[in-house]
Formats: C-alpha cells, structure tokens, sequence
C-alpha cells in the first residue's frame, strides 16, 4: 500500500469531521473521506441542533462563522386529530443568549463548513471517494480501507467508520447485523421558502429567533411515527418520519404521507404560500440501544448514525449533538491509541469508557425503553387523539349542560375503547420510560 | 405552490446517476414475493411492479436511503451499494 494515513475517517459528516478534527489536532495524519460531491451532499436531519456546546468546546464562538438559519426560542409538541389539534408550545426569551439551547441549520451547509474546520485542523479532505471496504490482516484486524478508485487501498492505524445509517463498514466488520426495519424510520421531508418577514410575523418571531414543531398523531397517517416543521431564516424545514416497517405494513407511500401532512388544519396555514425548494429523503436510526453495534473493533470505531446514536423518542430528536460527541470521542480515543503504539480492540475501548461516562452513551441507557414506547400502538394511534378529544369536549359549547372534568374523561376513554387498567400499565410504562 | 406532486419535488432535486446502477433488483427472488414492500416504501416511487408480477426498478432519481432494502423481506433480493464517488443525488439547500 503506497498510501498511508495514522488516521481514516470515512464520512464527512458532523461524526466524522469531529473525529478528523479531534485526531488532527493531536498531531495525527488524518485522512476524512466523503463519497458526495462535497460534505453535507447526501446528509438530511430536520435539521435541529441540540446542546450545540458540544461545538462549542470544539470551535469557540462557532456561531460567528457557522452557517446557522436561527436560534430556537420556543419548542412546540402538538398532538393530532384529522380535524384537530393540541399544542404545549414553550419559549424561553433566555434561549436566544449564550449559552444556545439549540439553532436550526440546513445540512449542505452546516456539514461543508465542520468538514472545512477539520481541514484547518491539519486533516485532508477527499471528496467524491466511495470508500468499498475496509482491509483486514490476517487476524481480521482493520488495517485500512479500499476506495473505488485506481490504486485504491489506503493504510490506516485506525479507521473511523462515521458512514452514517446504512454503515456497510460496521456491518461488514462484523460490529452489527442487517437493519431491523422495525428499528430504523424513513423521513421525508420538504425545505418551503417563505419570505421573511411573512415566516416572523406567521410564526411570531422576532430577529434571529426560530421555533419547531413537533407532531404526534393522526398527521403520520396511521403509520408510526411523526411529523416536524422547523423555521429558517427564510424558509420551513417540514417532514414525516415514519417507522419502515410500518410504512411496508400499511402499504402508503411516503409522499403522500407528506401531503397529508401539509394539508392537515393545523399545518396547511403554517406553510401557506410556501413554494418547494427541495424536496429529501434519509433513513433515520431510531431505535437506540437495541439496534446499536459494538462500538470498537480492531483497528476500528464507528461513531454517529453508523452507531446507531440518534435519539428519538418522542420528547427528544436529536442526532447532531451525539454524532459530534462521539466523533469527538472517536478521534481522541484513535490518538490516545496510536500514542501508545496499540490499536487493537482493548486499547480502543477507551472510546466507548469514554461515551459511557459523558451524556451519549447515559441517555441512550437512562431512556432506553423509550423508543419502543414512543413507537408503540396506543401511544401512535390512540393517545394522541384521547388528548384532542378530551380537549375537544372540555371546550366545547352548546345548550347542553356542562360536564365535569372525571365524566368527560370517563366518556373519551370509554369511547377510545381503552380499560382504564391499560391506561394505568400504559403510565407505568411511559413513567419507566421518561420519569423514572 | 405547497402541495406538489412527486414529479414536482424530484425536480427540485439535483441528481447526476452513476452509469452502473447501484441497485440491483434479483428478478427469481421478487417473483416470490406478495408484499412488494420496496414499492410503497421508496419515496421517489422507483419500483414498478409489473402486471406479470416482476419488479422494474430505475436508479436515477435515487436519495440513496436504503429503505427499499430494509423494507424488503426477501433476503438477497434487493442488492445495494452507493454510487460511484461525486454522483447520485446532491443535496443543497436541504
């Protein structure tokens, strides 16, 4: 082999720029691969990003220099019914301050500006670069990757695979089987321009501030999963995330999931005059801890969506955040390893020691019940439309007598079809999988 | 316009296909099949079945996602790879 780096991360991504950044910056030769055309050409997230002092740590006052759209203010959950809905919508004025609670951004951008952050930290950037393989010796340690070019075999100390959801490296290394489709989501999702001043005025924002949406209910048409609408400077990021089996079991297409969504009551004046800027597609991994690989082989770490490290679970839809951390960590572990002149698995361990003891590894442990209760059935199809309902009644006027509180609930559940001894096991269960 | 058709949003997307198809659909293995999952599931609709129960697939105006083969239930009958460096889809103001 004629090309030799200390350092191969594959993928460009916020995982992987981290880890090139990181290992870099240690004095390490580092190597970061991206097949697109350019970092952020294939990637698609909301695109919300979460506990941005990860960044911070990384690249001071990155707010300066980062193409950012606008820092979020107010966070809105709606739950739906075909014809209505109900809203929890918090803003905090103090989030517009430092330290950022979290900014919308859109991909291309974002991940072409982080990839040019670990080119200043010393590593060398190759786009347009499929990577195939990885290279094993024969004790099936990694030893490099192989690209889809002439000559295409590159030595590494340690490979960085940051290949995103479909990570054929961590599966072709044997760290993780086939994806479950019960464990993995579809999001379809729409960047609609609005003019400015139209988008501050209909979303009640003021300078920089921005708002999301997030949705539950009846707007994923029967099919697990949810709905998001994110504000930019001046347009929406809007989409459905859908559970993969789900949407092969209901037979629907995800387009037209995203058209029902755009004209259900709540979301169709929100988007209103908007026109389609482009229109994306990603897979998301959504099922944490359950779907996760091992994180560390010889020669090798996966970090980002190739580890599985998205968190969804209702509440939460977060990726950004877990994919820096753990690219961070990735590219410290690889220099920590390279120093001490060892990469096998066990001197590689220190990355996930490292995960372990941060917030990646403790939120997906503390709220690894979640996904499947996000997920499941009654808190899909049932719940959602309990809450409008029981709303619905509760506001409702006519020449009827007024109920009380215990009768109208009485009557909506009785109406969901739901024994209140399943509602009582359905609050334990979302209590272990968010309260306690 | 907000509501678009499938048409509509694939044209604002900016691909440039590889001249391999990085998706290759195993005909013998799909002819087995009753779901046809990878034809509802693909969100730029590029699976047809055909009335003699075959499966057509185009990869021009692929997101490269990996739905179709995680939604198929068929072992081997979708194989997936991306494709060639620089091409497929590039995202830009997504």
């Amino acid at each position: 082999m004629s090309v030799s780096f200390d350092v191969v991360v594959v993928g460009a991504g916020p995982a992987g720029s981290a880890a090139a950044m990181v290992a870099a910056r240690a004095g390490r030769t580092v190597l970061l691969i991206e097949r697109g055309a350019y970092p952020g050409a294939k990637n698609v997230s909301g695109a919300a990003f979460y506990a941005p002092q990860v960044l911070e740590a990384l690249v001071p006052r990155f707010w300066d220099s980062a193409p950012l759209e606008r820092v979020l203010t107010r966070r809105a959950i709606c739950f739906t019914s075909p014809s209505s809905s109900l809203t929890v919508d918090f803003k905090n004025a103090g989030w517009a301050e430092r330290p950022y609670n979290a900014f919308t951004l859109l991909r291309p951008r974002f991940d072409r500006w982080l990839a040019e952050q670990a080119v200043a930290a010393g590593a060398t950037l190759l786009c347009e670069t499929v990577v195939d393989e990885l290279i094993r010796d024969g004790s099936g340690a990694v030893r490099g990757v192989r690209v889809r070019r002439p000559d295409g075999d590159i030595e590494a100390g340690v490979v960085v695979a940051a290949d995103g959801v479909n990570s054929f490296l961590a599966k072709q290394a044997g760290l993780r089987g086939e994806l479950d489709s019960h464990d993995v989501s579809l999001g379809v999702k729409e960047v609609i321009g609005l003019d400015r001043s139209t988008l501050e005025e209909r979303f009640n924002l003021s300078g920089d501030e921005g708002m999301t949406y997030e949705f539950l209910g009846s707007v994923s048409g029967g099919v697990s999963g949810g709905a998001f609408l994110y504000t930019n400077r001046e347009s929406l990021s809007l989409g459905v995330i859908v559970q993969v089996s789900s949407l092969a079991e209901r037979r629907v297409r995800p387009q037209d999931l995203l058209e029902g969504f755009k004209a259900h009551p709540a979301v169709a004046p929100l988007v209103r005059g908007g026109r389609l800027i482009e229109y994306s597609a990603h897979m998301v991994p959504e099922a944490g801890v359950r779907m996760m690989p091992r994180l560390y082989g010889d020669g090798l770490l996966v970090a980002g969506d190739a580890a599985g490290l998205c968190f969804a679970v209702g509440l939460y839809l977060e990726g950004i955040n877990y994919a820096i951390a753990s690219g961070w960590a990735a590219g410290e572990a690889a220099a920590a390893a390279l120093d001490r002149g060892r990469t096998d698995a066990q001197a590689l361990a220190a990355y996930q020691s490292r995960l372990e003891q941060g917030f990646v590894l403790k939120d997906f442990r503390r709220y690894r019940s979640a996904p499947r209760f996000v997920m499941s059935e009654r808190l899909q199809n049932v719940y959602p439309g309990l809450l409008t309902g029981l709303a619905e009644q509760v506001l409702r006027s006519g020449p009827e007598p007024k109920r009380k509180l215990i009768s109208v609930a009485r009557a909506e559940l009785a109406r969901a079809g739901l024994p209140m001894s399943q509602l009582v096991r359905d609050l334990v269960d979302g209590g272990r999988a968010f309260a306690w | 316009m907000v509501s678009t058709t499938l048409e509509e949003k694939l044209a604002t997307v900016r691909f440039r296909p590889d001249e391999v198809p990085h998706i290759t659909v195993d005909g013998e293995i799909c002819k087995d099949c009753t779901l046809h999952s990878c034809v509802y599931a693909c969100p730029a609709n590029l699976f047809s079945l055909l009335s003699d129960g075959s499966i057509v697939f185009s990869h021009e105006q692929c997101f490269e996602c990996g739905t179709c083969y995680v939604a198929c239930n068929l072992e081997g009958a979708i194989s997936w790879r991306y494709p060639g460096g620089g091409l497929g889809v590039s995202f830009r103001d997504s």
